[in-house]
């Protein structure tokens, strides 16, 4: 989200103090390298650079950790296979033997998202999955996927994904509406869900570490006690959000593959 | 009226949805809690559920903390 920097300091107050305890101030996208593309603004970002990371981190981690292919795997092959195996099996109890092909883009999103919201927990770092716009890429990405493997396997007979069977005739035309909207608002669904819980997260860590100063030596202690739970709190957040993002992908291809 | 105010109340009003996230999230963990005690060996079985079903329930809270900062930044 890029929040204008006056605006939320119009909203809390004003001064340069409260430009310091601006719990939105992290949220802050700054150009690295302009780029003008043909008009549109594509600079490199602070919000690419760590996506670069990510992707760094990600492909270097896998290509380092199984470079060795030992049979009885070593500590770094260990956590590798362990989160292979993770992933291969959400898509076996989820999709069926009909999404191992899609294993390596729920792999590659679940290990994306779960990489830059743990980036995101290290001070003074960004966390990128916390700007709607990310997210909401993401999401529109798997929406339109999802439905195009739908099309092509089912062709026409996809629409009946929108007719719920065992239902009066009366009911259908009302039916057939809501489920067109439900489905619909999947994306949205979907990306709010990632980004609102990164950014209030995030929001909330900063403003309990601002009690901490304002409270000072002697009071400070409390909030910086709440501090560390709140820390341990969003790790999980953070691993839990990629983990629900990478389960209702695949939900919804299974839905697309099999229809209910 | 002045239309600030009207949107700082609705913003407030928007975060009573965390009063429904809070429902929700106690009850799938106590709903958890009740079967796990009954039947601890299935427990274990059904912990990647209670993630979904929190994060799920949590979501809803959190989509009424978005209406709040589109009504506090964006309006």
């Amino acid at each position: 989200m890029a929040t204008d920097n006056e605006t939320v300091g119009g909203a809390v107050g004003n001064g340069a103090e409260v430009e310091a305890f601006d719990p939105m101030h992290q949220f802050q996208i700054n150009r690295l390298i302009p780029v003008d593309f043909f008009g549109i603004d594509a600079s490199f970002t602070n919000s690419s650079l760590f996506m670069v990371v990510a992707v760094v981190l990600i492909s270097g981690f896998n290509i380092f950790s199984m470079s060795g292919r030992a049979l009885v795997p070593g500590r770094m092959q260990s956590v590798a296979e362990l989160s292979y195996e993770f992933v291969a099996n959400m898509v076996r109890t989820n999709v069926g033997s009909a999404g191992q092909k899609f294993f390596p883009f729920i792999f590659s999103l679940f290990m994306f998202v779960l990489v830059l919201n743990l980036i995101g927990m290290i001070p003074y770092t960004f966390t990128v999955t916390s700007h709607i716009i990310v997210t909401f890429a993401l999401a529109i990405v798997i929406f339109i996927g999802v439905t195009m493997v739908g099309v092509i396997k089912h062709g026409f007979g996809f629409l009946k994904f929108f007719v719920p069977s065992g239902v009066p005739a009366a009911l259908l035309p009302l039916l057939v509406v809501i489920e067109v909207i439900s489905y619909l608002t999947r994306p949205i669904s979907l990306s709010v869900r990632l980004f609102a819980n990164m950014m209030a997260g995030h929001t909330m860590l900063k403003v309990f570490a601002s009690f901490v100063v304002g409270l000072g030596i002697l009071g400070g202690w409390a909030p910086l006690a709440f501090m560390v739970a709140f820390t341990g709190l969003e790790l999980m957040i953070a691993f839990l959000q990629a983990y629900v993002f990478a389960i209702l992908t695949c939900i919804y291809l299974n839905e697309s593959i099999h229809l209910h | 009226m002045e239309p600030e105010a009207a949107k700082l109340i609705g913003a407030g009003l928007a975060s009573i949805a965390l009063a429904g996230a809070g429902v929700g999230i106690g009850h799938i963990f106590g709903a958890y809690l009740s079967g796990a005690l009954r039947n601890p060996s299935a427990a274990a079985g059904q912990f990647p559920n209670l993630l979904l079903g929190f994060a799920l329930a949590e979501a809803t809270g959190l989509f009424g903390l978005v209406i709040a900062l589109i009504l506090l930044f964006v309006v």
